[in-house]
């Protein structure tokens, strides 16, 4: 009994406790060897805006399009216990649509970014079936499934600008990439809290949170209970697609043009990683969106610490390689379990016992 | 006398925490014979096997081949040893080819020339009349093939004693046949064979002595020939016919609407074959017949939970069409399945949510029972069928087997079904809440819900159903109603009518 209540109390916070601590460690880390590093300030931009900068502003605003994509690759995760591993190249095809469907018009309004939005997200959302009808229906793994869309996608997305890198300049993308004159807050940062909230809701107005656990957790089961496993199935890798879309078009917007070739580049396994430092398990079932949201930001966070250090940009991958080998193993559950273990003993000694464990 | 006994096991004992799961259980197996080992589910047999291949290891006894005292290890150990075992799954790799498969993973076979094994092989396949061809991959055979390429691989081994653990289960009859022909040819040539089956026709067209285990105790070893299916039954399940006879007429139940609530005509599945059954409002009927006889899967195909092959089924007299679990649940109809694990329960959800599950389905995806709702109602149903949980947020996987099963029946009962199917309810949970769930069915019925309720134990279903459908080598053998209600009729249907 008293060994159960232990092991509730470690988990206070459940699994979002090793990706908060990892964030307290790096700010800490970082408020030691800068006190600055997170001050914010209000500068004025290019077009004489009064906004916000700073550190943790470029950390937040630039981990953008890896927390919209982290909060739908949780999902699948969880029904599929397996990963999409083209959502970047899927994202350079959907940005290319988006930029497509601009150009196509005489001038860019508003209308038309909402309309080349929707069709970059259509065009997202049927190569999410495509991936979701081999994993669900012809049960291949996930991971191998995604493989081809992951070989072929910038391809894809090579021929619908027929070759070219053609750039957009209109202020309401450019407002979508940065600022909306008015708003202090970057754009895609707001994108993101809105992406959220729309997840919230999601799971708030309908069962899917339920049906995607149950079906991750024990698939015959949730079969025998009525629940359309391949539908929950395809359905993650759909919202996965519009995940896609909306981290395309920030993509795109941020540069003002679509590069097939480097756009999200590489972010799928940061995808992943933020899924897995947020405590969940790559192998399906229970899942929390808020932890790769953190997830997310850890990953941004290492990043620009590294560069603020002046690491060159060809060594940050492998010091950042090495940090995440640590969040990781100390996520893993026999370092969980034993670390509960020394929690336990250590909470049985004096108070000088835990006080000199906390200084560790 | 002595030295033709090739194994004796003598007085092994086998503990699990909590359990005894082999009490002092000997076992004799002579050379060129086949010897079936017979018991109910958990009366050890899987364990006993265990402990020869070396899976487990014995706590107690001593186990000789050919007179030598051995000490068996590991299944390694057991193969080198000449014992060798063939599983009821295949667990060859289908991906080999057949001699790959015969040669795998053996001393020096890396260096042995592939031309060489495949003349091996094919020479060993020819002897033992198997019909394939050393080249081709172990994939393409059939399962009975499949089945006699890992005897080969066995024989091959010089195996001494050869365990066959259901080896029948996925074979059809034709198969059968040709299996016992290579095992009837493995005892002539010496080869103690020992038959594991759920089969008893088979045991008594295969075997020469029989040895019954029941709760992990040894109950007898008798010559085939001396041991009629009667008494053999009775043996495996524990009660002598002449007590039988004594429980007498079972207690007046209470006589269900004559309305018929459920009816299949051929009603057929992957997995069952064609039969009829019908069900009246408030009325509790039951399948039995031993494990494998088709009782899980004649249900299963009632609920839609495999692929239902044919057949016509009427709900409340109108046609319906249930293909699917979701559309024998819009017809009113819950099953509890007979593997809680792998069917019940989401193990890592709080006991709500598991709760809630069923009847959130059938709300629909854009009707989410709302979190005080769902905490309503798991605190009902926790109350009502007195789940021990810590609390309502407690995953389910973390209760006891009994709770666990409380929890699933919780899920049923909140979707208020016509028709229930509990398959196996009370199956490893104690005998308290075994009560609780026998009288949960009778008031079920009082109320007007149809049940199916199955179960091993005979006495459980005597006590509950009003009706028994009896099922053996997946056909419907019987049905008893009224007073042929009693233990004894029971087993003579399930045995072959034969006295």
């Amino acid at each position: 009994m008293k060994k159960n209540g232990r092991k509730l109390s470690f988990a206070g916070l459940g699994q979002l406790t090793i990706p908060l601590i990892a964030i307290a460690l790096l700010v800490v880390f970082n408020l030691i060897r800068d006190p600055g590093f997170f001050s914010i300030g209000i500068s004025h931009n290019n077009n004489g805006n009064a906004v916000l900068s700073g550190n943790i502003i470029s950390i937040i605003n630039g981990a953008s399009e890896l927390a919209v994509l982290a909060m739908g690759m949780t999902l699948v995760t969880a029904a599929c216990g397996g990963q999409d591993i083209s959502v970047g190249a899927a994202a350079a095809i959907a940005g290319s649509v988006f930029v497509k469907v601009l150009k196509a018009g005489a001038s860019i309004t508003a209308g038309t970014v909402i309309l080349a939005f929707l069709c970059s997200c259509l065009v997202a959302m049927i190569f999410g079936m495509f991936n979701g009808t081999l994993v669900a229906v012809f049960r291949i793994q996930p991971m191998i499934a995604t493989l081809i869309l992951y070989t072929c996608g910038r391809s894809v997305a090579y021929w619908i600008n027929g070759g070219a890198t053609p750039t957009v300049s209109s202020p309401i993308v450019t407002g979508i990439g940065s600022f909306i004159p008015g708003i202090p807050i970057p754009t895609p940062v707001i994108i993101v809290a809105v992406t959220a909230i729309l997840f919230k809701l999601l799971f708030r107005f309908t069962a899917l949170g339920l049906f995607t656990q149950s079906v991750g957790i024990n698939g015959s089961a949730a079969r025998l209970n009525g629940i359309n496993e391949k539908f929950i199935k395809l359905l993650s890798f759909v919202i996965l697609g519009v995940c896609v879309s909306i981290a395309g078009c920030i993509g795109v917007s941020r540069l003002g043009l679509i590069n097939h070739e480097t756009l999200l580049i590489d972010i799928e396994m940061d995808t992943i990683l933020a899924v897995a430092i947020g405590g969940n398990n790559l192998g399906g079932g229970k899942f929390k969106l808020s932890g790769s949201i953190i997830g997310a930001y850890v990953i941004q966070m290492l990043t620009i610490t590294l560069y603020a250090m002046k690491v060159s940009s060809t060594d940050v991958k492998a010091y950042k390689a090495v940090v995440i080998i640590l969040l990781v193993v100390i996520g893993s559950p026999v370092i969980k379990e034993r670390f509960a273990g020394w929690a336990a003993r250590l909470r049985g000694r004096s108070k000088k016992v835990s006080v000199k464990g906390a200084e560790e | 006398m002595q030295e033709e006994c090739l194994l004796t096991m003598r007085r092994i004992d086998k503990r699990f925490p909590g359990v005894l799961a082999l009490n002092g259980v000997d076992f004799t197996l002579r050379a060129g014979e086949i010897h079936a080992l017979m018991g109910e589910n958990g009366a050890g047999k899987s364990t006993l096997i265990k402990v020869l291949t070396g899976v487990y290891q014995m706590d107690g006894g001593e186990i000789r081949v050919e007179g030598e005292r051995i000490a068996i290890h590991s299944p390694q150990d057991a193969q080198n040893k000449g014992i060798s075992t063939v599983y009821q799954e295949i667990t060859l790799c289908p991906n080999l080819t057949v001699a790959e498969n015969m040669f795998i993973g053996r001393d020096g076979g890396a260096w042995v020339r592939q031309r060489e094994l495949e003349r091996r092989a094919d020479a060993l396949l020819t002897r033992l009349g198997i019909p394939a061809r050393s080249t081709q991959l172990l994939g393409s055979c059939s399962l009975a093939v499949q089945q006699m390429v890992a005897i080969a691989r066995a024989v091959d081994m010089k195996c001494k004693v050869l365990i066959l653990d259901e080896p029948t289960s996925s074979l059809d009859e034709k198969e059968v046949q040709r299996l016992f022909d290579l095992m009837r040819d493995l005892k002539s040539r010496g080869v103690g064979i020992i038959f594991v089956t759920h089969f008893l026709d088979q045991v008594y067209e295969v075997s020469d002595r029989i040895t019954v285990l029941r709760n992990g105790e040894l109950v007898g070893e008798y010559l085939t020939e001396e041991l009629p299916q009667l008494q053999l039954v009775s043996k495996m399940i524990g009660k002598e016919l002449e007590e039988l006879s004594y429980l007498g007429e079972t207690e007046e139940k209470k006589t269900a609407s004559a309305e018929t609530f459920y009816e299949a005509e051929g009603l057929s599945s992957s997995d069952a074959l064609p039969f009829d059954f019908s069900i009246r409002k408030g009325e509790v009927n039951g399948f039995t017949g031993l494990l494998g006889s088709g009782r899980s899967e004649s249900v299963r195909a009632i609920f839609g939970a495999d692929k239902v092959t044919g057949g016509t089924v009427r709900v409340n007299g109108k046609p319906a069409k249930i293909l699917r679990p979701i559309d024998a649940m819009k017809h009113g109809i819950g099953y509890l399945a007979e593997d809680r694990k792998r069917d019940g329960i989401i193990a890592e959800l709080s006991v709500r949510e598991n709760i809630i599950l069923a009847l959130q389905v059938m709300n629909g995806m854009f009707r989410p029972i709302s979190r005080s709702e769902s905490e309503a109602f798991a605190d009902e149903y926790i109350k009502v069928l007195n789940i021990k949980t810590a609390s309502r947020e407690t995953p389910v996987g973390s209760l006891s087997g009994g709770n666990q099963q409380k929890v699933i029946l919780a899920r049923w009962l909140l979707t208020h079904p016509d028709y229930l199917i509990l398959d196996e309810p009370t199956r490893g949970i104690d005998v308290g809440t075994k009560l609780e769930i026998q009288k949960l069915v009778l008031k079920l019925a009082e109320e007007g819900v149809s049940v199916t309720f199955i179960s091993s134990e005979v006495e459980e279903m005597l006590r509950t159903c009003s009706r028994l459908i009896v099922m053996r080598d997946r056909h419907v053998v019987g049905e008893l109603t009224g007073k042929d209600l009693n233990q004894t009729q029971v087993m003579k249907t399930i045995a072959g009518g034969e006295a």
